[in-house]
Formats: structure tokens, C-alpha cells, sequence
């Protein structure tokens, strides 16, 4: 009976070649097919199934992974979502990741190159990977104060260390809910964002970082430094202000806002003109020093570069080859000059730091998932603006501005507050949009901040109705 | 018997003393035991829990149990082969440690829920297991010669049979997803095909070596292949019927096929005629046309092996699971405790195989279709060195039937073959399939040790034939 088991024993052995070719291609063939085909869910259970590695405002987390009980083994939650998601965005199944989830995203799973001896550890002990840590240079209590100044408002702040470029606050009115769409229930996750995307006042936008709008008055303080850069003015020198300016090779005019002349006839010092905004003044400064001075001096600021810190900020413009009366526009941050919150915050810094114009960021340190810090974010200077003596001349008519001029509103006792008011007209018929950016205290200033609320609807005065209380809360909060 | 010339003509010289080999089969089980420790270990690692005394208990239990096996085979069958049980016994800790890593993961999902954390099944199926070793045990230390069983070869039969329809039975039979395999009494459920298969496997071959002189007349030629006598066809009809039966009445496909399968290739071993095996298969693919185009279950299996993607969602959605499960396993595996095998429905039955290729990967899992491959080697081996007839198509079926199950549903899970329903040997959870393939291990010992084992008598006429079959 030996001959049939002989064959019989041939047969099995080519029923298990048979199986162990089949098993090889398809674990090592096919394997790659099989991951990227629909319906399977590994990939994104894989994803969900690392414990995420938390987003810090100081110790405290903004954005943290929760153990669950389905099949998506991590929750992504936000104790703080709506204040905070200009910061941490969201970490969506159905849409992707947005702010630092999305850019920080190697390192919150834990695949960045940072982390090689961690995953080799891990590889060797079993241990299941863990997400680093992402420390922001969020100031929680500047934060806050930004988010509840803006309650019932559209608009956004920016909050930058003028020493060092750290943003201290970001935040926007409307804001949404992360958690909604970090959600595990997609037809939630759906809903939501849907009614998101159809909210005429855009909650998703990234409005501190993101939305343009002309600066107004605000851009002043770039035009005044171009004045004081030129050798040519000085904060006494005397320059015409009268009611109305007629525009070169044009019968339009600028006039002020309130409608007056700006000073005893017609003529106004530098200080007095960024004191109430004389917008005469400025478009007569700005045709003086021509377009070329503005531009060099915006761009010394921040304008026309696009900044990823590291989430990707809208590039801020100054016109490319405006005639002479688009050039006196320019220079009181009309026509088409826009900037986003955060280039105005820079622009005050700029002016706080002596005149150096320093980086924007919001990683302050990254974290090993053991909370070891395995990589520090080093301030970068970005240029010299202006020469330290121009700055503190500087400094001292925005102080001017809220002592005596049009911010009064950011007056804070004790402490001196350089400011400047704005107000911008969008277009013909669209509501006017209000700014106040500022740094304290003056001579060592710890906090730079834009406010911009959108639809302020009244004139320049808004600025120190709308903005400039908030900025003053921020400069408080910090301060504090 | 015929025996071929050529063989004839080396004869052997005479059997010399065989060594034990014991205590190669003592160092192989320590080897396995401490596989499935660190298997313990890593899936403890891998969730960040620290050993507890669960673990040390039931590791230590496991050994014991190993243990406790060795000393009776060294006791009562000193001369049996040395890897049957060690080979067995890694599997069985592989299946243990499995079951037990899904367990973690079902636990995990309870809690978070807040629900009540289930039974573990790795208890239970450690419980069968001991049951199992008992019943190895009993085996080895009551059946001194396995030849005795040759003389209830028709009760076996009919107990096989019986056995075999049970499940069909008005009180007891319970029907599980579709098929009816299983009998409940007393709050435990069993499947009794399994060792259904163990019985009629014995029931072959005490029939056959009755009968397969007669069986190996050769009446006329048709196509240059001779045929049986229309006379002899009987049983192999009687098989064929049953196993349809099975697959009507307990649409268990699988089991069908494998008793038909056994049967047609233990015809071939034991009448060395090669027309059985055609009219098996032309029965075979009768059957199976016939199956096919007259039943739904069997239509829809057929239908989801060739297009899986299409029913991802419905009917196809172990199949998929367990293809994407594969495929995250890789080359090395995702590593015990770090994939997702619980996202395959019964991954700790039929699709354990799965999780352990997901975990594992291809690497681990050609290990273990090694490790089958080996314990049918053995079991082969064990039948061409035995001395009679009856050890020999014994243990030739018992191999056959382990390796066919394990062909059927390593295949069926891996999309080489249709899915059918079977539990793969010593991996799987369930009582029976275990107690089953252990009596098999047993019986397997129990022949090899017959056939390693110094004879003092003259050698008989089938003495000769076998060790010259050992020498080839």
C-alpha cells in the first residue's frame, strides 16, 4: 500500500504549495491592492488607532486623543474647540486634517524622523506608537480674552511677542466645533460641515491668518515709517492736512473723516497727522515718498510674502505699479493694499521690537510622546525695518495715538499703550471693516495685537468703539 | 497485497533498536510552550499590560498538560515518533494564544462602551483542551495495540453514522449560521462530525482491508481504465449518498467534502486502483454540478469566491475582511496585539487562520501550514512503517482527513477555494474539533510507536513489505 500513499502524499504536498503560493501573493503581491481598495478600513483604523500625540497651550491640552469604545479605537477631542480652532483646526474622517492636525501631523502620529529612537524602541518592546506632543506659543489667557472680545462680532485677532515673532493668540468670530467634526458619526460630521460651509459669514475660513482686508488707517503706521526712513520728516515735521486732498491727475479727492481740516491752516505735524488719522496728510505723505518707499517699507514688514507658521498664511499685498492717486490711496490702506491680522500684528511688533521685523510662529516646542522635548522652535529675525532710533519715534506718536489722538479706548493705567485706530472701506457697498493694532507696554513691549472686526459699519471711530477695547483686554491678559 | 518488483527486491536487513527519541520531543514541547509564552508576553506588551498571575497560571497549566502528555507517551508509547506531539502541541498554544489575543480585544471594546466584558473564550477552550488531554491519555494508556480497534470496525461504523446524522435529530440538533452540525446536550454543544471522522475513518479501514481484494477485481476496461465490478460499487455509492446528505440536510459543505474526499482516496490506498479515484472524482464533480445548479447556499459560495468585491458588504464581507486582514499582515505581520484580526467575523473559529496571517504574516503563516505539513508527514510516515493493513490505512486516513480540513479551510479563507465551514485543526475555538484531532495525535502515536517499535518475533510476510517501505 506504500505506492497510493506515496502519491497520495505527492497530491497533498502540491494542495499545500498551492496554498502557500496563494498566501504569498496575496500578502505580498497583493498586499498593496488589498490596503488601497474601498471598504477597507484598516488604514484609517490604523490612523485612528495611535494614540494621537496632544496639541499644548502651556501644559494643558487644546486637542487630545480619547480612548473609545468602536471599532476607531481614538477620539480627537478639544476641551476648548471653538476658542481654539483657528490653532487646531480639525481632524476629520470624511475631510481631512486642518491647522497644526494637519501640519504637525507627522509628528502628533509619531512617523516624523524625530522620533526614530522612540519607534525603535517601540518595534523592539512591542509597544504600540504613540504621538508626540505639538507645544504652541499660545498665551491661554491672551487667548481667551481675544475670544470673548470678539463674541458676537466677525472678526479675528492676532497676538505676537514682538521679542520673538510667537503668536500669542489667534482667534476668529464666528468660530465652529472641532469636536463635531472630529467626530466617529460621518452623518453628523456631514451635517455639520455642510451648514458650515453654507454660513455666509465662513466659520471655516482661517480668518487671523487668511482673510484680507484693507488695513485703512492702520497702514499709516507703514507709511509713517517710510516718512521717518526717507531722512526727509521727522514726528515735528509740518505737512499740509487740509480738508480734502485732490487726488494728482484725477478730480477726485480724499477727505478726512471727520470731514475737518487737521490743523491750524491746513498744516499738521507727523505726530498730530497718525494722532487723528489725517488721511489728507498721509495721502499727501505717501505721493512725496512715492509708491517705491511704501512697498519697500510694507515688504521690510511682512507684505508680499507668504508665511507658514507653519499653518499657510495669506500673502499680504501692497499694489504692484499703482499711479500717483492709487499711491495716496495706498498710503492710507485703501485701494488695494489688504493684509490679514496677523501681518498687522507683525507690523506693530515690528515697530515695538526697535524696528526688527521678526518671523511669525506658532510651534514653540515638540514633544517625544514621554513629553521629552526633542526640538525647540529658535526665533528667526525676518528683517530690520527700521532704525532703532525711527522706531522709538515711532513708538512714541502711536503712544500719541492712544494718549491723545483716536484710541483712547486702549488706554490702560500704568502702562503705556502704542496704538492705532483704522477703519476701511471695502467697496462701494460693503460695510466698512474695523482695525486696532497696538503693543505694550511701549518701551519693552511683550504683547503686539491686530484686531480686525469685520461689518463695523460706522467710520473711524469704530476703530476705537469695536477694536480697540479688545486689543486692550489681549494687552491686559498678557500682561497681567 | 501486490507488491512491486522493484521494491521487492531491496529488502531490508533486520529491524535494529531503535533509540526513543523522548527526549528530543521533551526539548521540542519546552520549545513550544515557551513560543506561546512570549506570544503571551508581546500581546501584553503591545496593550501596555503587565503580566498578571492569570497569565503565569495558565502558562504553567499549559505546560503541565504538555508535560503530562510526554510522560504517557514515554510510559506507554516509548517508541513513537518524537514530533507528532510537539508539532500538535505548538499548535494548539498558537490556537490558545490567538483566542486569547481576540478575547483582549473583545474585552477592550466592552469596556469602553461601558458594557459587561465577555466571557473569555480562551478558558473555555483551555478547559477543552484539558478534556482533550485526558481523552489522549485515555487513548494511549486503554488502547495498547491499535489493532484491537479492527475488531469493532462495524460498530464504529455505525456509531460513526450516527454521529454523523445527529445533528439532524429532532431534540438535540441545533442549527448554527445555516448549517446543522452541531447537537446540544446539557448546555454544551458539540460537533459530533468531527469525531465522526475519526470513527468512520476506523470504519474504512477495517472495511476495506476486509474487502479490498474483491474491490481490486478489475471487470472490464472503459478508456484504458479498468472498472470495479458493478457489484463492488456499493459502498463508494453509499459514501457518495451520505456525504450528499450532509451537504442537503446539514448544508455543511465542508464536511462533505471531506468525508467523500477520505473515503475515495482510502478505496485508492487500499485496492492500489486508480479507477477508484476516477469514479470518485467523476462522482465528485456530479455532486458538486448537481449542488451547484439545485442549491442556493452553495450557488451563492461559488458566486462570492469568484467576485468577492461586489458583496464587500453583504455576503462577501468575511471573505474581504479576511483578505484585508492578510494584506495588513504583510511579510512579517503586524505583530501579536497590533492588528485588527477581530474585525474578521469568527476570527476565533474559522477565520483564525486569518487573524493569525494578519498578525503574524506570510512569514508566520507559512510557519504554521509547515507545521500542518509536518504533522501530516508524520502521520504518513507513521503509516508506511507500520506493519499492518489495518494500522496503515488508519493512520494514512487520519493524516488525510487532517490535511484535507486543513486544505479546505486554509484555502476557503484564503480565497484559493470556495468558503466552506470547517474548524481548523488544534487553532480554532471549539470543543470538539479539539478533542477530535487530539484523539488523532494519539491514534497516531499509537501506530508509530506499533511501527518504530523492535519486534522480537520473526518478522511476518507484511513485517517485510513495511520495512522495506521504511527503508524507500
Amino acid at each position: 500500500m506504500s505506492r497510493p500513499i506515496r502519491g497520495i502524499a505527492i497530491v497533498l504536498g502540491v494542495l499545500l504549495l498551492a496554498l502557500l503560493v496563494n498566501v504569498t501573493i496575496i500578502q505580498v503581491v497583493l498586499a498593496g491592492d488589498y490596503r488601497d481598495r474601498p471598504g477597507n478600513q484598516r488604514i484609517l483604523l490604523e490612523e485612528y488607532d495611535r494614540e494621537r500625540g496632544p496639541i499644548l497651550v502651556g501644559s494643558d491640552p487644546v486637542a487630545r486623543s480619547k480612548e473609545t469604545g468602536d471599532t476607531l479605537r481614538y477620539l480627537r477631542v478639544y476641551p476648548n474647540g471653538p476658542m481654539y480652532a483657528p490653532v487646531t483646526g480639525f481632524y476629520s474622517l470624511i475631510y481631512g486634517a486642518t491647522g497644526l492636525e494637519r501640519t504637525e501631523n507627522r509628528i502628533l502620529t509619531g512617523k516624523s524622523a524625530l522620533f526614530v529612537v522612540d519607534r525603535a524602541e517601540q518595534l523592539f518592546a512591542g509597544l504600540e506608537p504613540r504621538g508626540g506632543a505639538v507645544t504652541t506659543t499660545v498665551n491661554a489667557r491672551a487667548q481667551r480674552a481675544a475670544f470673548a472680545g470678539l463674541r458676537g462680532k466677525k472678526g479675528a485677532v492676532v497676538a505676537i511677542e514682538p521679542a520673538t515673532g510667537r503668536i500669542l493668540a489667534s482667534v476668529q468670530s464666528p468660530s465652529f466645533d472641532p469636536n463635531i467634526l472630529s467626530s466617529h458619526d460621518p452623518a453628523r460630521i456631514r451635517t455639520y460641515y455642510t451648514s458650515l460651509e453654507a454660513d455666509p459669514a465662513k466659520p471655516l475660513l482661517n480668518r487671523p491668518i487668511v482673510s484680507l482686508n484693507p488695513p485703512g488707517s492702520t497702514f499709516k503706521i507703514v507709511t509713517a515709517a517710510a516718512a521717518l526712513a526717507s531722512g526727509r520728516f521727522t514726528p515735528d515735521s509740518v505737512i499740509p492736512g487740509p480738508r480734502a486732498y485732490n487726488l494728482p491727475d484725477s478730480s477726485r479727492k480724499i477727505r478726512n473723516w471727520n470731514g475737518q481740516a487737521c490743523g491750524v491752516n491746513n498744516l499738521v505735524s507727523l505726530r498730530e497727522a497718525l494722532a487723528v488719522s489725517c488721511n489728507t496728510a498721509f495721502a499727501w505723505l505717501g505721493n512725496e515718498l512715492g509708491d517705491e518707499a511704501l512697498r519697500t517699507q510694507a515688504e521690510l514688514m511682512g507684505f508680499d510674502e507668504s508665511f507658514a507658521i507653519p499653518l499657510r498664511a495669506a500673502t499680504s499685498r501692497f499694489p504692484e505699479d499703482p499711479d500717483a492717486p492709487q499711491t495716496a490711496m495706498s498710503a492710507i490702506g485703501q485701494f488695494d493694499v489688504r493684509a490679514t491680522a496677523l501681518q498687522m500684528a507683525m507690523v506693530a511688533a515690528a515697530v515695538g521690537n526697535s524696528g526688527t521685523t521678526m518671523t511669525p510662529y506658532l510651534v514653540q516646542e515638540v514633544r517625544g510622546p514621554d513629553l521629552s522635548i526633542l526640538q525647540t522652535t529658535e526665533p528667526v529675525t525676518y528683517a530690520q525695518s527700521m532704525t532703532p532710533l525711527n522706531a522709538a519715534q515711532l513708538t512714541e506718536m502711536m503712544v500719541n495715538v492712544v494718549d491723545n489722538g483716536t484710541g483712547s479706548n486702549a488706554k490702560i493705567s500704568g502702562v503705556r499703550v502704542a496704538g492705532k485706530t483704522g477703519t476701511a472701506q471695502t467697496g462701494n457697498d460693503n460695510p466698512a471693516v474695523a482695525w486696532f493694532v497696538a503693543f505694550a507696554p511701549a518701551q519693552s513691549p511683550e504683547v503686539a495685537v491686530a484686531v480686525m472686526v469685520e461689518d463695523a459699519g460706522a467710520p473711524e471711530v469704530s476703530g476705537n468703539q469695536l477694536a480697540a477695547p479688545i486689543a486692550r483686554d489681549v494687552i491686559e491678559a498678557v500682561l497681567r | 497485497m501486490t507488491i512491486p518488483a522493484d521494491v521487492m527486491q531491496s529488502v531490508a536487513p533486520p529491524a535494529r533498536r531503535q533509540p526513543s527519541r523522548r527526549n528530543l520531543e521533551l526539548v521540542l514541547l519546552v520549545f513550544a510552550w515557551a513560543i506561546g509564552l512570549l506570544g503571551t508576553l508581546q500581546i501584553g506588551w503591545a496593550i501596555g499590560r503587565d503580566p498578571d498571575a492569570g497569565l503565569w497560571v495558565t502558562s504553567g497549566v499549559i505546560g503541565l498538560l504538555a508535560l503530562l502528555m510526554h510522560v504517557i507517551v514515554r510510559w506507554k508509547a516509548r517508541y513513537a515518533d518524537p514530533f507528532l506531539l510537539p508539532v500538535a502541541t505548538l499548535l494548539t498554544i498558537l490556537g490558545l494564544v490567538m483566542i486569547y489575543r481576540l478575547d483582549v480585544a473583545e474585552a477592550r471594546r466592552a469596556e469602553l462602551n461601558g458594557n459587561p466584558v465577555p466571557t473569555p473564550d480562551v478558558y473555555s477552550q483551555l478547559t477543552w483542551f484539558t478534556v482533550a488531554v485526558i481523552l489522549f491519555v485515555s487513548v494511549l494508556v486503554l488502547l495498547r495495540d491499535h489493532r484491537i480497534l479492527q475488531r469493532y470496525t462495524y460498530t464504529l461504523g455505525l456509531a460513526g453514522l450516527v454521529l454523523l446524522i445527529l445533528p439532524l435529530a429532532p431534540v438535540v440538533g441545533t442549527t448554527v449560521n445555516g448549517a446543522t452540525l452541531w447537537i446540544r446536550v446539557g448546555g454544551f454543544s458539540f460537533q459530533p462530525a468531527e469525531l465522526a471522522k475519526i470513527l468512520l475513518t476506523v470504519f474504512f479501514a477495517g472495511y476495506l482491508v476486509e474487502k479490498r481484494d474483491s474491490l481490486a477485481l478489475v471487470r472490464k476496461k472503459f478508456l484504458g481504465i479498468g472498472l470495479p465490478r458493478p457489484k463492488d460499487l456499493g459502498p463508494i455509492v453509499v459514501a457518495w449518498l451520505v456525504s450528499l446528505a450532509v451537504l442537503i440536510f446539514e448544508r455543511d459543505l465542508g464536511t462533505s467534502l471531506l468525508f467523500f474526499g477520505l473515503f475515495v482516496t482510502m478505496l485508492y490506498i487500499a485496492t492500489q486502483r486508480r479507477s477508484w479515484l476516477v469514479l470518485g472524482s467523476v462522482l465528485f464533480v456530479a455532486g458538486a454540478v448537481a449542488a451547484y445548479y439545485m442549491f442556493g447556499h452553495v450557488r451563492l459560495r461559488v458566486t462570492v469566491w469568484l467576485d468577492p468585491w461586489t458583496y464587500a458588504n453583504d455576503d462577501g464581507y468575511q471573505i474581504v475582511q479576511s483578505l484585508f486582514g492578510l494584506a495588513n499582515g504583510g511579510i512579517l505581520g503586524a505583530g501579536l496585539g497590533q492588528g485588527f484580526p477581530n474585525l474578521v467575523p469568527f476570527a476565533n473559529t474559522d477565520f483564525i487562520v486569518a487573524a493569525l496571517g494578519e498578525e503574524l504574516g506570510v512569514t508566520g503563516l507559512i510557519a504554521i501550514l509547515l507545521l500542518y505539513a509536518i504533522l501530516v508527514e508524520r502521520g504518513l510516515r507513521a503509516a508506511l512503517s507500520v506493519r499492518d493493513s489495518f494500522g496503515q490505512l488508519v493512520a494514512a486516513g487520519l493524516s488525510i482527513t487532517l490535511a484535507l480540513q486543513v486544505f479546505v479551510i486554509i484555502g476557503g479563507v484564503t480565497r484559493l477555494i470556495p468558503l466552506t465551514g470547517l474548524t481548523t485543526p488544534f487553532l480554532s475555538y471549539g470543543g470538539s474539533s479539539l478533542i477530535a484531532n487530539w484523539i488523532i495525535v494519539a491514534l497516531l502515536l499509537r501506530i508509530s510507536d506499533r511501527a518504530r517499535r523492535p519486534e522480537v518475533h520473526a518478522p511476518s510476510q507484511d513485517d517485510a513489505v513495511t520495512q522495506v517501505v521504511r527503508r524507500v
